[in-house]
């Protein structure tokens, strides 16, 4: 058995100009169309599982009630953002913040620990894409015979498959579209308002908006958006060291590569001087992004292990030991020891530990009442006929709570304040102004101004109390 | 006159505007298209044409646009010209689709009336005291108040220095529902003349008297010399006994109520200087402002401030 030479893998160099290359530089890539192969193992499971099991999630959530609304409802004309039990309003945005940077410390941690393992297995461009995938697999065949269709001029047959391909797509577009929706305003009554026209213009804006970029992303663009749009991709690299799992092939095992008869066992091809690689180059034809990853460490790589199926599979097959693509670590690749627990693994772990326990401390204890104390702005104080000083304050109360509540106003900061109202009830969810008036006497005034703080006490629960500055206006005595 | 600021520019001002804006479109044109470049094939001896910038060795390429990008600048100045044609940016030009900022606010005015007049117009019908009595009309009725009113007869309605306290049982022009609404509708002008002829003595005799009606601390026998006073020059309009009438708007000076006593003015003060100087007191029409169905809801308001003690 002769070996067959390995070939160059080197890629050529790319934007260099030097004095006799008379090339013409071009900075855009024309794309190549991907055909993805479809592939069975270990990983692939998972990731389908992953993603079955988030777009059940999706489309099946805004149709769970809880009470007479929506489980999940974001309601933005009424500024009211019902998750399950509770209901967030504006003023709590700092809590999404907060959400949204625990998210992306989650995302770090991750990225340090396996790479882009969350563009592979959960990323919503991903998961759509492999649906779409799907799809037309079932419709248009395996890889071979979407080749070979799109090489074929217009028949009948490529017309239904492509039109039949097409459909399925919008279908399930339009679905993505209404489901998205449906987390803004109540999907129930959505979908029987949609096709008689009486859904508000704005659903059919962002039903359309949906259906029409799911359509694109999924369906055309595809690995273009994990390449050349994805801010992700470009600043995943400096999460990584040489201690993160990346999948990679192994090269020391692999090369030289080469093709060869089945019949030659493990140890026969290696004193024929050939690597593991068969080189029958399965892992370019299932990766989605397109790439050959025995090039080595790409960004392109969205780590979704279909290459290790793809190269696992062929190693059964050819009775030679799984792993020649593999997750692995630089270090481990090297032979060198790798550390899972390293220091900057360990504070993202931290850092997101104590995020989340303080999130979730803060979204616990929070309590649903807050109000504002706004002197009146038309006099600075009157006296009353008793001699008494007194300020005026529009108190706006809104109770965040589930339920209707009478609170309790007191005020301090100055010996003998009065109040003329000493309560007021809120009905849930809504707000109230209350005007009161604070009496103080004059011989208690030393300076022109004075702190004092209003407070609100729910009758029923002790544990719904605020606190207000504001000042008291009145005639220093001197 | 037309000037800058008004409601159109003179022809002057509208041919500037028109001239700086058709100018700076054509000269990004005209930078887009003098500096387009479309070659980039290098020369003989392979070297891409550079800017001549360079830093660390590393040379900036002079390379054309890229066709999108080109196609992008040109997709914008033909937009800005369609913007120009149907919106309002040329001058005193209007734009073929009649848009204006006035035409907008006009708009989001009307919609807000046809959202909120059913809300009036369902307690229109219904009686000033029976109204004051419903709770929801008053809540709403309490923002009419306190947007409308509050300015002046505070958010408290307690009013304060020339502004009637509306939470008292005291009414210059009287408390029933039919006084209100008048108040509310057509306004009051309430004027108390200037005594400065009487003389300084005389007023302070008057003073002294005012004083003693609210049985306030006073001189007797000034008092007594001012009542004759009185009963010449005041009792006309605040009674011989003082009491007020509330058909012309006088108060009564018996009840130790005054309009006019600023915080930390004595009573005393206060009388003396609105003998000297008279006051003048001024509640607009409001009907004209907000409108018969809001005024009834207000009054039903004022009505209901009886009822918090």
């Amino acid at each position: 058995m002769e070996k067959i030479p390995s070939q160059d893998i080197t890629p050529p160099p790319v934007g260099h100009h030097t004095p006799g290359e008379s090339t013409t530089q071009s900075m855009y890539a024309k794309r190549r169309h991907i055909y993805v192969r479809e592939i069975k193992g270990l990983f692939q499971k998972v990731r389908r599982s992953a993603n079955w099991a988030l777009m059940l999630g999706f489309f099946l959530l805004p149709w769970l009630n809880w009470g007479d609304r929506p489980a999940i409802w974001f309601d933005l004309p009424g500024r009211e953002f019902h998750i399950f039990a509770a209901t967030f309003y504006p003023q709590e945005f700092v809590l999404l913040s907060w959400l949204l940077i625990i998210c992306a410390f989650g995302l770090f941690f991750i990225t340090v620990f396996a790479g882009r393992v969350w563009c592979g297995y959960t990323c919503p461009q991903s998961v759509w894409t492999f649906l779409f995938i799907w799809l037309e697999h079932r419709i248009e065949g395996s890889r071979n015979h979407r080749i070979k269709l799109d090489k074929q001029p217009m028949n009948a047959d490529k017309a239904w498959r492509k039109g039949a391909k097409h459909s399925a797509w919008l279908l399930i577009s339009l679905a993505t579209g209404i489901t998205f929706v449906g987390y803004f305003t109540p999907i129930r009554t959505l979908v029987m308002e949609l096709p008689t026209l009486e859904a508000h213009g704005w659903s059919y804006f962002w039903v359309g908006f949906f259906l029409v970029f799911t359509y694109l992303n999924a369906g055309w663009l595809r690995e273009q958006v994990c390449i050349y749009m994805c801010p992700y991709a470009r600043f995943q690299s400096v999460m990584f060291d040489r201690d993160t799992l990346i999948v990679s092939y192994d090269e020391a095992r692999g090369e030289p590569r080469g093709r060869r008869k089945k019949s030659l066992s493990h140890t026969q091809a290696r004193e024929a001087g050939f690597g593991d690689c068969v080189d029958c180059e399965l892992c370019v034809q299932v990766c989605p992004t397109g790439i050959d990853i025995r090039d080595g460490l790409q960004y392109e790589c969205i780590t979704c292990a279909a290459c290790i199926d793809a190269c696992d599979s062929v190693m059964d097959k050819m009775g030679y030991p799984r792993g020649l693509i593999r997750y692995t670590t630089e270090n481990a690749l090297e032979g060198k020891k790798s550390h899972i627990l390293r220091p900057r693994l360990l504070g993202y772990f931290a850092a997101l530990i104590i995020m989340v326990v303080a999130f979730a401390w803060a979204v616990n204890d929070r309590i649903p009442l807050s109000f504002d104390a706004e002197r009146e702005r038309t006099q600075l104080y009157q006296m009353t006929r008793e001699g008494q000083i007194s300020n005026v304050y529009s108190l706006t109360v809104r109770n965040l709570d589930n339920e209707p509540h009478t609170y309790q106003i007191s005020v301090s900061g100055l010996p003998s304040l009065t109040l003329d109202n000493t309560s007021i009830s809120v009905p849930a969810g809504e707000s109230r102004i209350q005007v009161v008036t604070v009496l103080a006497n004059p011989q208690d005034l030393s300076q022109p101004s004075h702190p004092i703080t209003f407070v609100l006490q729910a009758q029923q629960d002790e544990q719904i109390r605020q606190e207000r500055e504001a000042r008291f206006l009145g005639n220093a005595r001197r | 006159m037309n000037n800058l600021w008004g409601d159109s520019l003179s022809s002057f001002w509208s041919a500037w505007i028109i001239v700086i804006t058709l100018g700076t479109i054509a000269l990004s044109v005209w930078i887009l298209f003098a500096n387009r470049r479309t070659d980039k094939t290098p020369d003989a001896d392979g070297n891409v044409e550079t800017t001549g910038h360079a830093a660390d060795g590393i040379e900036e390429y002079d390379n054309a646009l890229p066709q999108w990008w080109f196609k992008l600048f040109v997709l914008t100045v033909i937009f800005a010209l369609g913007y120009l044609v149907l919106y309002p940016g040329l001058g005193n030009y209007a734009g073929i689709l009649g848009w204006s900022q006035e035409g907008q606010w006009e708009e989001e005015v009307a919609d807000a009336e046809e959202r909120f007049t059913p809300i009036f117009a369902q307690y229109q019908e219904i009686p000033i005291p029976e109204l004051a009595r419903d709770a929801e009309a008053m809540r709403v009725a309490e923002r009419v108040y306190l947007n409308n009113c509050a300015v002046c007869h505070g958010s408290n309605a307690q009013g304060g220095y020339g502004f009637p306290d509306l939470t008292d049982d005291d009414w210059l022009y009287g408390g029933e529902p039919e006084n209100i609404m008048m108040t509310l509708n057509n306004g009051r002008n309430g004027l108390m003349p200037a005594w400065q002829q009487l003389g300084e003595s005389n007023i302070e005799n008057l003073t002294q008297y005012v004083l003693s009606l609210s049985d306030l601390e006073h001189d007797a026998e000034r008092a007594a010399s001012g009542e004759s006073t009185f009963l010449a020059a005041c009792a006309a309009c605040h009674t011989p006994s003082g009491t007020g009438n509330i058909a012309l708007g006088a108060p009564n000076l018996t009840n130790d109520i005054w309009l006019y006593q600023a915080p930390g003015q004595s009573v005393a003060d206060s009388v003396r200087q609105t003998l000297r100087n008279g006051r003048n007191g001024h509640m607009p029409a409001q009907a004209a402002y907000i409108g018969e169905e809001r005024v009834h809801l207000v009054a039903a308001y004022v009505y209901s401030l009886r009822f918090n003690d």
